[in-house]
């Protein structure tokens, strides 16, 4: 029986950890993923797990000595957010192109500039390209479920794995959730056999080598396969898991999508928001639906533009900057998925939430009125938008609205 | 277990030829003394910090360790090799290995005196049972000889480049092994390439025998960045120890000894005029350089003489 | 996938690479000749030699073998002449020359 509880996302990893019992945690303090190690830490104080816990002096040893740990055998695995992440960002691309299997908890909260500890995903998605497995969770208990699912994920493809979610809004906030048995978890996850390793007996094992330019690209291919194999790995985990739970999980979820005329794609925990939205626009006849994505790496880009294609406009959030001119990274990726497709929607970019900036249903109504206006009108505008920012043409929340009422 | 240079080299050999490292690179000669102090049914776990050590000895295909190895990158040997440690003391725990590891780490002085110095400090004050070596050749020799904070005053590196107004690097070396031996460790030691490799063999393997984080610095001539000819490799040992510009010492447990005193103390110029990237000392004019030069070293060398008391 | 470094060289593909660049076996490195590199070769003199091994040590390059405590000719295929051991040896048992090619 599945064992009702509530408690914060934080902490919800946390337990997973406890249920997996890895072999080594490497980890350094950073708000708001301190918990996750503190937590961790009091299991080990009361021996509640085995793990060896590495108390590193920053976040680039963290990462190293998962690297270190990996290489040599172990179940290795840590957990930060923003600056931490980026401070580990050489050993990203170290991890993934070694292929270890390292579990990351990440706690996504801005990037310093001015300096901010809430919410949005410019730290993972600055990552984004470091070769990473990564999963979002809009709920605790999607961030629970996620974790449990990403061992047998990372270590069956062989790529590190992040498992994100949105700091303080499910880390630090307490909801209900369903914790499976100890048991069900070690059964779940299963033990970690890799075939070669640092301290093996039967050969040595040499890690990272200078790799000259007529083997460089090679390995690059190789890895950019894995990052395409993974596709299929992560479906028969989800499928795994729904036997056990009942929980079904794919790269993304759709919402009132079947007969949507306009719809939504967004990462993470503002999919509740936008659900809300969806839930209350139905009850006044619109036809809208909302995609939330789960997997952004590798990026389902098939899967995801057919879902695209059911609607004639879709806004596409971005909880993230980058500063490209042309749009946010999900946005990018989205949009560009739907290239080859003879009858694609309008696709438009909303950059939003940045630093903790809350959006509300009453942000969602106007993206969905904003979609219906192009659909009545067929004219997109500038795609690339804000939602939420005060502006001295647009008002309070930054609409664009006098371009529609004309 | 006194020290018999025929037995030693009699044991397997653990770094093998066809490494890239330049003729004469003395970083070849200080993994091979390290590693000679391994017993042979010791296995090992090898890192290196990005280095000229690293490029040159893992190119993919081909390693020249028969240990197991990792690289990660620059800044980390330290904690790389902390996370391969505490993977051994789990997997033991939890019985999935059976084999006796050692684990060496292997840094240049950028690696180990700059960049890497605050995954060095962390990983030696965590304690993990690991020896961290630096083979020490005064600058950054894999990216061109640039200075480093281990170049010693006057040195003529790429980025401290002696000229008309500037002569060569303006600050003195940094005492990096004092630094490391105030983190309170078992074991700490200074050596180089001398005579029969008594001294470099027994710290080398006091340093891997002793439990708990152990650190060798170990002056490593570069050819290229020294400019000397290749062949004089041990003679400008001899003059580094019999000078007291680099002293061999050890600390067991706090407790400061010099394991080699010169009977005779040669003047540092004898060091000094071997070497290109000093040439500029011995210009006319130049002469109160040598006796700033003599000066440190003398002050150096007396505060050491104080502290092995 | 070609797991022996004997096996991998500029023509493997990217489906024979080995996975995360890895190597499976020791000292694979004595595959590769950096003899070449050598312009002075150092010229062992067997009748000198009192096997007082001062040179093996001092070899970057591992160069020397030994076997039943005495030293050997110069493994040729991996010595770089870099010339050390002529100069440490104390009984003159090692002479050094231009290389011939």
């Amino acid at each position: 029986m599945a064992i009702k509880d509530r408690m914060s996302g934080n902490e919800a990893v946390a337990i997973a950890m406890r249920q997996i019992n890895p072999d080594v945690m490497g980890a350094f303090p950073i708000t708001p993923s301190t918990e996750i190690p503190q937590y961790f830490s009091q299991y080990m104080a009361d021996g509640e797990v085995d793990t060896e816990f590495v108390a590193v002096e920053s976040e680039h040893s963290a990462m190293s000595v998962c690297i270190g740990a990996s290489a040599a055998g172990a179940r290795a695995i840590t957990a930060t957010s923003s600056a931490g992440l980026a401070y580990m960002w050489e050993l990203l691309y170290v991890a993934a192109s070694a292929r270890l299997p390292i579990t990351m908890a990440v706690v996504n909260r801005a990037l310093t500039g001015p300096i901010n500890i809430n919410n949005d995903h410019s730290d993972s998605m600055g990552a984004r390209d470091s070769g990473w497995i990564q999963i979002y969770a809009e709920t605790n208990q999607e961030v629970y479920d996620n974790f449990i699912q990403a061992m047998p994920i990372s270590e069956t493809i062989r790529l590190p794995i992040m498992i994100c979610q949105d700091g303080f809004i499910t880390s630090h906030g307490v909801s209900n959730i369903e914790l499976l048995e100890d048991e069900k978890v070690k059964d779940f996850v299963g033990e970690y056999h890799p075939e070669n390793y640092l301290l093996k007996s039967e050969n040595p094992l040499a890690v990272g080598p200078y790799g000259i330019s007529p083997y460089y690209m090679e390995v690059k291919r190789q890895q950019a396969q894995a990052m395409k194999d993974a596709m299929p790995i992560i479906m028969d985990v989800a499928k795994r898991y729904e036997k056990l739970t009942g929980r079904k999980y794919g790269f993304f979820e759709e919402y009132m999508m079947d007969d949507a005329e306009v719809a939504l794609v967004v990462i993470g925990s503002s999919a509740g928001t936008g659900k809300e939205a969806v839930d209350r626009l139905r009850a006044e006849g619109k036809k809208v639906g909302l995609i939330k994505l789960r997997v952004f790496r590798p990026f389902p880009r098939v899967p995801l533009a057919e879902a695209m294609c059911k609607v004639k406009a879709v806004a596409i959030m971005d909880k993230a900057e980058s500063f490209s001119n042309s749009g946010g990274p999900l946005f990018n990726e989205a949009r560009n998925s739907l290239y080859d497709l003879p009858n694609k929607p309008y696709a438009i970019n909303y950059i939003y939430g940045l630093g903790g900036r809350d959006i509300t249903v009453e942000d969602y109504y106007e993206i969905y009125n904003d979609l219906f206006i192009i659909n009545e009108t067929d004219d997109p505008g500038d795609v690339y938008r804000y939602v939420g920012v005060r502006d001295s043409r647009f008002g309070e929340r930054g609409f664009d609205h006098k371009k529609y009422e004309e | 277990m006194t020290y018999n240079l025929k037995k030693e080299v009699a044991k397997p050999e653990r770094l093998a030829g066809g490494h890239r490292l330049c003729a004469g690179c003395g970083a070849g000669v200080a993994v091979r003394g390290v590693l000679r102090a391994l017993e042979p049914e010791d296995k090992a776990v090898i890192t290196n910090a990005t280095s000229c050590l690293e490029v040159s000895t893992f190119i993919y295909p081909h390693t020249a360790y028969y240990d197991s190895y990792i690289h990660t990158a620059f800044a980390n040997g330290a904690a790389t090799m902390s996370g391969v440690e505490t993977a051994y003391r789990v997997l033991k725990k939890r019985g999935k290995i059976k084999d006796n590891f050692k684990f060496i780490a292997f840094g240049g002085d950028g690696g180990t005196y700059d960049i890497g110095i605050q995954s060095l400090s962390g990983a030696m004050e965590r304690g993990h049972d690991m020896v961290y070596v630096c083979y020490d050749n005064e600058a950054y020799m894999n990216t061109g000889i640039q200075r480093s904070s281990s170049t010693p005053r006057f040195a003529d590196a790429t980025t401290s480049p002696a000229g008309e107004t500037i002569p060569g690097k303006i600050q003195n070396k940094k005492d990096l092994t004092a630094i490391i031996a105030a983190h309170n460790i078992p074991y700490a030691a200074q050596t180089t390439f001398f005579g029969n490799f008594k001294d470099l063999h027994e710290k080398a393997h006091k340093a891997i025998y002793t439990e708990g984080p152990c650190f060798l610095n170990i002056l490593a001539p570069c050819p290229r960045g020294w400019r000397y000819e290749t062949e004089d490799l041990a003679e400008i040992c001899r003059l580094a120890v019999d000078t007291c510009v680099w002293p061999m010492y050890e600390i067991v447990e706090g407790q400061w000894h010099l394991t080699y005193e010169p009977k005779k103390k040669l003047p540092v110029e004898e060091f000094l005029k071997k070497q290109g990237r000093f040439n500029h000392m011995f210009k006319k004019g130049s002469e109160w350089m040598v006796d700033a030069a003599q000066e440190y070293v003398d002050d150096q060398w007396e505060k050491l003489i104080a502290k092995c008391k | 996938m070609k797991t022996r470094a004997k096996d991998i060289n500029e023509k493997v593909t990217w489906q024979e690479v080995t996975t995360g660049a890895e190597i499976y076996e020791p000292a694979t490195s004595r595959l590769v000749e950096t003899g070449d590199w050598r312009v002075m070769m150092p010229v062992f003199k067997e009748e000198n030699c009192k096997h007082c091994m001062l040179c093996i040590p001092f070899c970057p390059d591992s160069s020397i073998p030994v076997e039943d405590g005495k030293r050997l000719d110069f493994d040729f295929v991996h010595c770089k002449g870099c010339g050390i051991c002529v100069k440490v040896c104390p009984f003159d048992a090692i002479d050094f020359v231009k290389e011939e090619k």
